[in-house]
């Protein structure tokens, strides 16, 4: 029982590399959501109305305080019941693409606050609208210190994706519990998702930092 | 150059008038850069020796060579007659293990241009820490002790505060008596009033000028403060690119000095103050 | 059912769930914070062999995902004899997985101690360990409090994955009256609130309360 069996191990990778391919997908789209959600997020916060930056920023700490997982049964199982039809893939990527754009809020927002009050100030002595602050000013100088957070999070997704597996979604653990449960063997498939876990996020980490550091230097940070 | 190199260095030093400090042909370069020059440098029990010069003199790793801060790269440093940076190994001298360092880095206290007392303990804690966790002493020896030393330096009545609280002067003099409290037989003092206020560099000196009247301690003293340097000092050495230029009393080497580059070194500070 | 009766019907599994989540959730603390002192001093170690070894742990636990870690601990290991009881393979997925992270934060936080303060516990003739355990992590505890804080509920976020091997905690509870009563919208959100209590209500505020402390123990109000 705990002997490698190569054999095993090499009949089902064609399974495993499937559904790396569905939970490299699910990752990359939740993050798409994300991206964009956390930057509305973000900007709302930064509204002059009180009780919308208020109730953005309680809803932001709800989000960001409570399990994943719990979010992705409540949008699953509580969708159908507000008359709304979601597939799996569907909750999954409302839940996820919601819990880390609240995430990615706070990068934002961090470095919004981090471009000098000054440009502010330069942007008002043109006499430029909100929209053409931030468009042309602020958010070009936001996005590199950003930068470094926003990738963590797209390799944090990655990682995260197992968690749709209880809702069936076909990605990397759903498919080794089944290889599991149709075999009786979990050491392999197991072990190899793990092992393909540490072969995608190792490499994009290091990938991140150095993209971090070209950054840096290309700001002549 | 290396550590390895000190055969014919005598395995101790001995005789009346053995020295508490000597440096013999000790070296240290980074790299190409050549820090101190085969230095040879005595000091006898209770001198007080101030070390003058332009920075990258190489003064201040003299030191923090001597309180095993940083490594030699040639040559031998004795405190006390026995080796510090190399130890007795079947009759000869080898470069020195962190145990033998240890042992023999306990004649020696240092005091610190920023002074680097510990935050998160009161000024007594401070002194007390040397005493209980390295000597053993019981809590209310070293407290005995402690306040005693903070009474010598004047700080006593702020023995409960956290330096956070202290002025620059003020911690330096808990430094001083933090170090003191080790009873070392060599006390280095690094800078210890760079960092000050002029207006509380004298609370420094003072403290400085007791220890040497009251107590028959062995100091170096790395310094800027040329009148003070002038007033205590029992010797001065000038030193220039790694090597000691010049050495002498006081008053001689302040009122005739005699190398072009001690006169140079001299006027410029003067001009300056 | 209004959220209201609903939580008056099922407080008792409401309350032993939430009872198993916070012990999950000390145990998991408790083992974490040993974990990240270890594999944050070796990572400082100068030996080659502590310090390769403090990356590896911190690379695999941090590359692979909290579900990959406890579906391995729990279904593997027995293979190589090593058979855990559900309830203690749940934290102790959750510590190390928490560990490997909070590593980083205390290298960091040794790091950011000025370099004068090991120079004068030097001074003074401490041995090595004196040093570290008296001076610089003191002082390196208050630097890491914060970062600390965002772990400490990550943590607790991290506890409701336990609830996939069956561990009965609130997550798990929720799941059980859904699959019973249908009652989604009421289950699971009775669940988050409570997830959200704990961490706003307890766990940052007790955070918070521990950075003033440490704080105050340093001097500085």
């Amino acid at each position: 029982m705990f002997q490698w069996r190569w054999e095993f191990a090499w009949e089902i990778t064609p399974r495993l590399i499937q559904a790396t391919g569905n939970t490299l997908i699910a990752a990359g789209a939740g993050y798409a959501i994300a991206v964009v959600l956390g930057l509305a997020l973000a900007l709302a916060q930064r509204s002059p109305y009180r009780p919308l930056t208020f109730a953005v920023r309680e809803f932001v700490e709800f989000i960001r305080s409570t399990p994943l997982i719990l979010q992705i049964f409540f949008v699953f199982y509580v969708g159908p019941q507000i008359g709304v039809r979601l597939s799996p893939w569907t909750s999954g990527m409302i839940a996820i693409g919601l819990h880390y754009a609240c995430y990615l809020s706070e990068v934002y927002r961090g470095g919004i606050e981090s471009v000098p009050k000054g440009q502010w100030e330069a942007a008002t002595a043109l006499n430029m609208t909100t929209l053409q602050k931030y468009r042309r000013v602020i958010i070009p100088q936001a996005i590199p210190p950003a930068l470094a957070g926003m990738g963590n999070y797209l390799v944090g997704i990655f990682k995260d994706t197992p968690m749709l597996s209880v809702i069936g979604v076909a990605e990397l653990i759903h498919t080794a519990n089944a290889i599991g449960s149709e075999h009786y063997r979990f050491l392999e498939p197991y072990t190899m998702v793990g092992v393909i876990f540490l072969a995608i996020s190792l490499p994009a980490a290091g990938l991140i930092r150095l993209f971090e550091g070209y950054v840096r230097r290309k700001l002549g940070l | 150059m290396n550590m390895q190199d000190v055969t014919g260095f005598p395995l101790e030093l001995a005789g009346n008038d053995m020295p508490m400090v000597s440096f013999r042909q000790v070296h240290k370069a980074y790299g190409p850069l050549v820090v101190l020059d085969d230095l040879d440098l005595d000091v006898a029990p209770g001198e007080m020796v101030s070390i003058i010069g332009p920075s990258g003199s190489g003064k201040t790793t003299v030191l923090r060579m001597l309180m095993t801060l940083e490594q030699i790269n040639g040559g031998c440093i004795y405190v006390d007659g026995k080796p510090l940076t190399h130890m007795p190994r079947n009759g000869d001298l080898v470069p020195a293990n962190q145990r033998h360092l240890r042992k023999r880095r306990a004649d020696i206290g240092m005091c610190f241009q920023h002074f680097n007392l510990f935050p998160h303990m009161t000024a007594l804690e401070n002194c007390m820490e040397g005493p209980v966790q390295v000597l053993g002493l019981s809590k209310a020896e070293a407290r005995d002790r402690s306040e005693e030393l903070l009474e010598m330096v004047g700080m006593i009545e702020k023995k409960d505060q956290h330096p956070s609280r202290l002025s620059g002067g003020q911690q330096q003099r808990v430094a001083i008596a933090r170090a003191l409290a080790m009873r070392p037989k060599v006390m280095l003092f690094d800078e210890v009033t760079s960092a000050l206020d002029p207006e509380v560099i004298g609370e420094v000196t003072n403290v400085i000028r007791k220890l040497v009247s009251e107590h028959n301690l062995t100091m170096l003293m790395v310094t800027h403060q040329m009148g003070f340097a002038r007033d205590i000092s029992d010797r001065v050495c000038f030193f220039f690119g790694g090597k000691i230029e010049e050495q002498g009393p006081p008053a001689e080497l302040f009122g005739n000095p005699q190398k072009e580059r001690t006169r140079q070194f001299l006027s410029a500070v003067r001009e300056a103050v | 059912m209004s959220i209201f009766d609903f939580v008056v019907q099922y407080w008792p599994r409401l309350l032993s769930g939430t009872a198993v989540t916070m012990a999950q959730f000390f145990l998991a603390a408790a083992l974490g914070i040993a974990v990240s002192l270890c594999m944050g001093l070796m990572k400082l170690s100068q030996n080659p062999l502590l310090r390769g070894a403090a990356i590896t742990y911190i690379e695999i636990f941090r590359g692979t995902s909290l579900v990959v870690q406890l579906y391995w601990i729990f279904f593997v290991l027995p293979l190589f004899g090593l058979s855990i009881e559900k309830f203690t393979a749940g934290y102790v997925a959750v510590g190390m997985n928490i560990g490997a992270y909070g590593a980083e934060l205390v290298r960091g936080g040794i790091l950011s101690v000025p370099k004068g303060q090991w120079e004068a516990a030097l001074a003074i003739n401490m041995s090595p360990a004196k040093r570290m355990w008296r001076i610089i992590l003191p002082q390196a505890l208050v630097n890491m409090l914060p970062p600390w804080g965002n772990l400490m509920i990550e943590l607790l976020k991290g506890t409701a994955l336990v609830s996939l091997i069956s561990v009965a905690d609130l997550m798990f509870e929720a799941r059980q009256i859904n699959a019973s009563t249908f009652l989604s919208a009421q289950a699971f959100g009775a669940a988050l609130v409570i997830y959200y209590i704990l961490a706003r209500f307890l766990v940052t505020p007790f955070m918070r309360w521990l950075e003033r402390f440490m704080a105050r123990k340093l001097g500085r109000t």
